[in-house]
């Protein structure tokens, strides 16, 4: 190879990001003859299981106080039962010596969601992780209503506006987290943005209300009544902390 | 086909039962085969206003719970031979109404009956709720005055969310608004409703306007319809409402100031 195919500057390979699922063996005791002993108990159960799968081999469960752990001879047990030890996870300072002497890659203890194996297990574990579901919507078409809104009656625009064509009687009760319309006498309650949505705005043809809010800031017929737009077509939004009413 | 008409009204003392009374003569008087039911369940009185309080043996509880047959509890009207009335029980209470108990005989009656009235007690419950589940057609008794616009409001939603024609995605109920003790002087002094602002905040079709009478008074007392004394206003008040129920179109009288003659202010007293 000469000097000028080393400054070719193709690319020779590329380091990318993967999940993987992967099988953790969690080493409860430093008992290497139970081990033995409990992992034929398993083969028998599963034996496809065991056939030269990768593992990670969990020291960091382990019982404080047991004596000093033999690592060479763990990752012999488990091979000889077709388990392939890819790394170690390990917390203590021994442990991570030993690993690196035996030139195993130590992972940190991990808060990944691990499921245990069952003895049902037959398949290799899950190749990869399933993409994430992609969010919920979080906004809805505008909720309309066409006819009388009687009191009593309470209408609940969740993740949207709402659009009322019909008159909203006293008594009445319309929610919603984005903005309310009302096209016709409004002589209700209007609640907007009622997560916290300081942005919404209500807009009514006739302002006659029993209670006007957007974001839990609100104002009761008694003020609105002073109000020199009252009963006309306005435009209620929120400047600050205070309810502004505009004539439209 | 039989037609269920509930008289409601959220608010009492309105004239609900004046009106089921009122009504349900005028149809029985027009040929239509009526039975008038009453399920205000202990605090009964369509009895006393129909004047067949005297007859009453077997009433609808007892008919739900078998006890008796409808036939043997439904009570002919003297004077008119198309119309029944269906008592309430008096001594027991709305518990003793059931969904199942009601429709079947509600079930029974449609069998014989072009027109089948309900009585609705006063309030939102139970015996208000299975008055007018089974409707068909409701006349939302109302007085000119707050209270009882917005109790009537607020009935005119259940009757729109909480009845069988709706449960079931139906045609919905067919609402009619009666106005009921309405005062043309006082709308002019502007102490009462009128009827233009009672129309605009329940936005439904106004079937009639009964006006304020002392007929009516008159009328429980005596346990005759205030339909049949002809001489009175809200008697004739009323007959045009079933004139209009029954689709013909008529104008509304009684809404205008009468204004009294020489005479009438020196004799005729107060109105």
């Amino acid at each position: 190879m000469s000097h000028a195919d080393l400054l070719d500057p193709a690319p020779v390979f590329q380091l990318k990001g993967s999940m993987l699922a992967i099988t953790v063996l969690e080493l409860a005791h430093n008992d290497l003859a139970r081990l033995d002993h409990q992992l034929s108990e398993k083969v028998a159960q599963a034996p496809n299981f065991f056939q030269n799968t990768p593992l990670v081999l969990a020291l960091d469960k382990l019982q404080p106080g047991a004596q000093r752990l033999d690592l060479h001879a763990l990752l012999a047990v488990c091979r000889s039962h077709g388990l392939r030890t890819l790394a170690i996870r390990a917390n203590l300072a021994e442990h991570i010596a030993a690993a690196q002497a035996l030139d195993l890659p130590v992972l940190p203890p991990s808060s990944a969601r691990e499921r245990p194996i069952g003895p049902g297990a037959t398949a290799a574990p899950v190749p990869a992780k399933k993409p994430e579901k992609p969010a919920e919507p979080l906004v809805r078409p505008t909720r309309v209503v066409t006819t009388p809104v009687r009191g009593g009656q309470q209408i609940y625009a969740p993740g949207g506006d709402l659009l009322v064509l019909a008159p909203v009687s006293a008594g009445a009760e319309l929610l919603a987290d984005g903005n309310i319309h009302v096209y016709a006498p409004m002589r209700g309650r209007a609640l907007a943005g009622i997560k916290g949505n300081g942005q919404a705005r209500i807009f009514c043809r006739v302002l006659a209300a029993e209670l006007l809010s957007i974001a839990g800031r609100y104002k009761v017929a008694e003020d609105l009544r002073r109000d020199p737009n009252w009963g006309e077509a306005v435009h209620i939004h929120l400047a600050g902390d205070v309810l502004n009413i505009t004539r439209l | 086909m039989a037609k269920i008409l509930v008289i409601t009204s959220g608010k009492g003392g309105v004239g609900k039962t004046t009106t089921s009374a009122a009504i349900g003569t005028g149809l029985a008087l027009r040929g239509h085969k009526t039975v008038v039911v009453d399920f205000d369940v202990g605090l009964r009185n369509l009895d006393l206003i129909m004047g067949c309080e005297r007859r009453v043996v077997y009433d609808f509880v007892n008919v739900i719970q078998g006890d008796a047959s409808l036939s043997q509890a439904l009570i002919k009207d003297k004077r008119l031979e198309n119309l029944y009335v269906l008592a309430a029980s008096q001594t027991r209470d709305k518990d003793a109404l059931s969904t199942e108990g009601v429709g079947r005989v509600m079930d029974e009656l449609r069998e014989s009956f072009e027109y089948i009235i309900c009585d609705s007690p006063a309030g939102i419950e139970k015996g208000a709720h299975l008055a007018m589940y089974f409707a068909d057609e409701a006349i939302v008794v109302t007085n000119p005055e707050v209270s009882s616009v917005r109790d009537s409001d607020r009935m005119l939603g259940l009757l729109a969310s909480k009845s069988r024609r709706s449960e079931n995605g139906e045609e919905p109920i067919k609402e009619h608004l009666l106005l009921t003790r309405y005062s043309p002087d006082r709308v002019t002094k502007g102490e009462m409703l009128g009827v233009e602002d009672v129309e605009e905040i329940l936005a439904i079709r106004l079937l009639g306007v009964i006006p304020e009478s002392q007929s009516v008074l008159k009328a429980s007392n005596q346990g005759i319809p205030v339909i049949l004394d002809e001489q009175s206003d809200a008697g004739q008040a009323y007959s045009d409402a079933v004139e209009r129920l029954l689709g013909k179109e008529t104008p509304h009288r009684f809404l205008d100031v009468q204004k009294k003659g020489f005479l009438q202010r020196l004799f005729g007293g107060r109105e």
